[in-house]
């Protein structure tokens, strides 16, 4: 048992482990990567992924999946651009864009939870209804949130940059990381999400109203979409409509990546933050090298196989010793 | 099975505290429950026995609310009371430990036990139930921690935490259905102290068993149900064996042993086992003649399924040597064992053994699909007639080839793995547990099948917990102890006693 204990310990620092040796592997052999300027474009791009990994983590935990959270992000985002052209204060239009992504959240968990649709199927087609929807509501127009250099851009300075280049982003992301790791593992929604991913059945049977603890997991996964879609807007401004497909594999890879069991009741907020810094070493620390785009999501894609091989594996020891 | 515990005394002269009224259920055209009837006096144990399919587990979930009677009454404490669903059964004192562990592997003992009951506050912290829970398994004499993963616990030390969370919920009436399936020795040994200890309590159990010995030992009375009927209630002291049953299968079934082998030592051997060793197996040494039965007897734990599964190329081998007919074998996957004419039937037949969603006839020619085809297509008509002849010949029940597995009962299904490997050409057969969770009158048609199978010339090795079974059909015995084969004896030579101890050495 002791054993058992020492190797999971062993297991938990290897991303970690990973990501700095990632980290030191592309300052010796990257272009100018050992640079405050990288670390903070390394920064800028893990904010969005990350709000969308937090999010999941909690549905994968259940053993559950969403695959609407790039375009439930993009949609809040896109409509919330909208309203901000058609003159709606920015403050408000920002909560709007949460509230809605909330929604589509909650709509999953009602597919999900009372509708007992798979959550693969449910969200799939809440991904193309969202892709949809946010086109049409914009008439296919691109969006434009206001700049740095607008009388709104103060939001840009608290959830993207300050004007002389302090990156906000990163502490509006660590406490939203903290609200999700005390959510994960304080409060009775966390040690339910556990529980219904370790074995659902179970649950009920306990007296436990698991598709309201299921909906909630899911609005919440929506809640934190809308968190991404502010900082998506703060960073990038211009919002694209029929995009933000794909992006949740980026977020579930960051999630995977962090040690979090596609199979359900195991996984960890520290471990999805790591995955998601983990991922964006990798990409800007590939972009020093001089490989561009399709390098970054072949090896994206390679580190998602050994992360799950590596899960596995550890699963196969877990049980080997517990069979004793 | 002598665990040191005496049966009841005075109990059945406690007054009533449940009533099962005239309880019928039916599902989609099947006559589920047939009128039955149930009567609990306080602090009893009371033994539920029937064959599968006698309406044991309907009438317990009933009973818990997981279900609802069609028509009946239940009378609790001298109250009609009616249970929407499992959470009220629960409110009212009734819980129930599933056959099927319903824990959570993930989360802690302390966390599994009080799920669901964790308060209104939106936080959590442990502290609380860890010191609730270290005092439940302290009342109990067990010796969990309550911060331990539930997946990290021997199944024996899990049942414990479901028995403890049923306790804590101050139970009244408790079920535990089949709670010794999956148990060591000294585990039932402990669940036994921990139920006498519950009864001391004042708290009235409801157990549901097929292993006769343990419902002579443990229960003070015992209600047996058949096709969904009431059948009688007996005391447990005032009965016998027999009489229970002749009252589950009305008729009287003896189960005889084996007198002697008429398996010559100049029988050629077929499978020679050399030092076969593991991480749970150490050393395995054995021969299994031509049309013999060798039985492996043990604990739970004992390596048995483990050796099976090395030889039949489930699990890597570390070391050790196979040879079939003289001819040393490269076992390296099952598919390699199926090569050699090696067929094994697990224990656990619908995750191992069987395509639940396929057909009688697929699963028949599963194992041997290319001898079914022509020119890539499959001969359905060969198909029909191959498997129509084991139908016929092995006596499966089936309404048709085409019936879907699922829907055939535990010995049926066993028949059809048996004719899959028969039709692979397989000579050695290896039975794991074949009659586990088949009822009497199914068990006696798989031992026929057995013993026509050997007599046809097929070697079979067979694994069993239960002993009478070994004694009936083994012409030699290999009892097992930690990984390592302890003795392996004639069957003439062989008594429950000579085995258990073989079984119990520790080298």
């Amino acid at each position: 048992m002791e054993n058992l204990k020492r190797k999971f310990d062993l297991q938990q620092i290897l991303a970690p482990a990973a990501l700095v040796i990632l980290y030191i592997f592309f300052c010796l052999f990257g272009k100018n990567f050992f640079s405050t300027g990288t670390l903070v474009s390394i920064l800028d791009s893990t904010y969005y992924v990350g709000f969308m990994a937090f999010g999941i983590t909690f549905i994968i935990i259940t053993g559950g999946i969403d695959l609407s959270i790039g375009t439930n992000m993009m949609m809040s985002a896109l409509i919330g651009g909208y309203l901000y052209t058609k003159g709606v204060n920015i403050w408000l239009v920002l909560g709007i864009v949460v509230l809605l992504a909330t929604i589509v959240g909650w709509i999953n968990g009602i597919f999900v939870a009372k509708l007992k649709l798979p959550p693969f199927i449910a969200t799939l087609g809440t991904m193309m209804m969202t892709q949809g929807f946010g086109a049409i509501m914009t008439k296919v127009q691109t969006q434009r949130f206001p700049s740095g250099f607008d009388v709104d851009g103060l939001y840009k300075q608290i959830f993207y940059k300050t004007g002389d280049g302090f990156p906000s982003g990163i502490i509006y992301m660590l406490v939203f990381f903290v609200v999700a790791w005390v959510l994960l593992t304080k409060t009775r929604f966390g040690r339910y999400a556990y529980a219904i991913g370790s074995n659902e059945e179970s649950v009920r049977l306990s007296g436990v109203n698991v598709s309201f603890w299921k909906i909630a997991v899911y609005t919440v996964c929506g809640f934190f979409c809308g968190l991404a879609a502010i900082v998506y807007a703060a960073t990038y401004t211009t919002i694209i409509p029929g995009t933000g497909n794909g992006l949740e594999m980026n977020a579930i890879a960051a999630v995977i990546i962090g040690g979090t069991s596609m199979s359900g009741g195991i996984g960890t907020m520290s471990g999805t933050l790591i995955g998601a810094f983990l991922m964006s070493v990798l990409k800007t620390g590939l972009m020093s090298m001089g490989l561009q785009g399709h390098f970054q999501t072949f090896f994206t894609g390679l580190v998602v196989i050994l992360a799950v091989l590596l899960d596995i594996y550890r699963t196969k020891k877990a049980n080997a010793v517990r069979k004793d | 099975m002598n665990s040191g515990i005496t049966a009841a005394n005075g109990t059945i002269e406690n007054p009533v505290i449940l009533e099962m009224k005239g309880i019928d259920k039916r599902f989609q055209g099947v006559h589920a429950l047939k009128k039955s009837h149930l009567e609990l006096r306080k602090g009893e144990i009371h033994a539920l026995v029937g064959e599968n399919g006698a309406g044991k587990s309907t009438m317990m979930k009933v009973l818990t609310g997981i279900y609802q009677a069609d028509e009946g009454e239940i009378i609790y404490n001298g109250e009609k009371v009616h249970f929407k669903n499992p959470k009220d059964a629960q409110t009212a004192g009734i819980a129930i430990v599933h056959q099927e562990l319903n824990l959570m592997n993930h989360l802690t003992a302390a966390q599994n036990i009080f799920i669901g009951r964790e308060g209104n506050s939106f936080f959590v912290t442990d502290d609380e139930i860890n010191v609730k829970t270290r005092r439940l398994f302290e009342r109990f004499k067990m010796k969990i921690d309550p911060t331990e993963k539930v997946g990290n616990l021997t199944v024996g030390k899990q049942q414990m935490v479901e028995i403890v969370k049923a306790i804590s919920f101050d139970a009244k009436i408790l079920i535990l259905d089949e709670p010794t399936a999956a148990l060591t020795k000294s585990e039932i040994v402990e669940l036994f102290d921990v139920m006498n200890d519950l009864k001391a309590h004042g708290v009235t159990m409801i157990y549901i068993s097929h292993r006769m010995d343990e419902i002579q030992t443990i229960s003070d009375r015992i209600t047996i149900m058949r096709d969904g009927e009431y059948v009688k209630t007996l005391v447990t002291k005032e009965t016998n064996l027999d009489e229970i049953i002749k009252a589950m299968v009305g008729r009287v079934i003896y189960i005889e042993p084996k007198t002697g082998s008429n398996i010559p030592d100049s029988a050629p051997v077929v499978l020679e086992v050399r030092g076969l060793t593991s991480r749970d197996v150490h050393d395995v040494s054995f021969d299994l003649r031509k049309g013999e039965i060798l039985g492996f007897a043990g604990l739970m734990g004992a390596g048995r399924t483990e050796t099976a599964r090395l030889i039949f190329g489930a699990d890597p081998i570390d070391s050790g040597e196979i040879y079939k007919d003289g001819k040393k074998l490269k076992i390296k996957a099952p598919v390699d064992a199926v090569r050699a004419g090696i067929g094994y039937l697990s224990e656990d037949r619908k995750r191992f053994g069987l395509a639940v969603d396929l057909s009688v006839s697929d699963n028949t020619v599963l194992a041997d699909l290319e001898n079914f085809t022509r020119k890539g297509f499959i001969d359905d008509r060969k198909v029909r007639e191959t498997c129509e002849t084991y139908v016929q010949k092995i006596n499966i029940k089936t309404p048709s080839i085409s019936q879907l597995i699922r829907n055939l009962s535990g010995g049926n299904q066993q028949k059809v793995i048996v004719a899959k490997w028969i039709v692979r050409n397989c000579d050695v057969l290896i039975f794991d547990e074949p009659t586990r969770g088949i009822d009497v009158g199914a068990k006696s048609e798989i031992y026929k099948l057995m013993t026509l199978l050997a007599e046809e010339g097929k070697s079979i090795i067979m694994i069993s917990s239960e002993l009478q079974e070994i004694l009936r059909m083994s012409d030699r015995v290999a009892c097992m102890c930690e990984g390592r084969i302890t003795k392996i004896l004639n069957i003439e030579d062989a008594s429950q006693e000579i085995i258990m101890k073989y079984a119990t050495r520790r080298n």
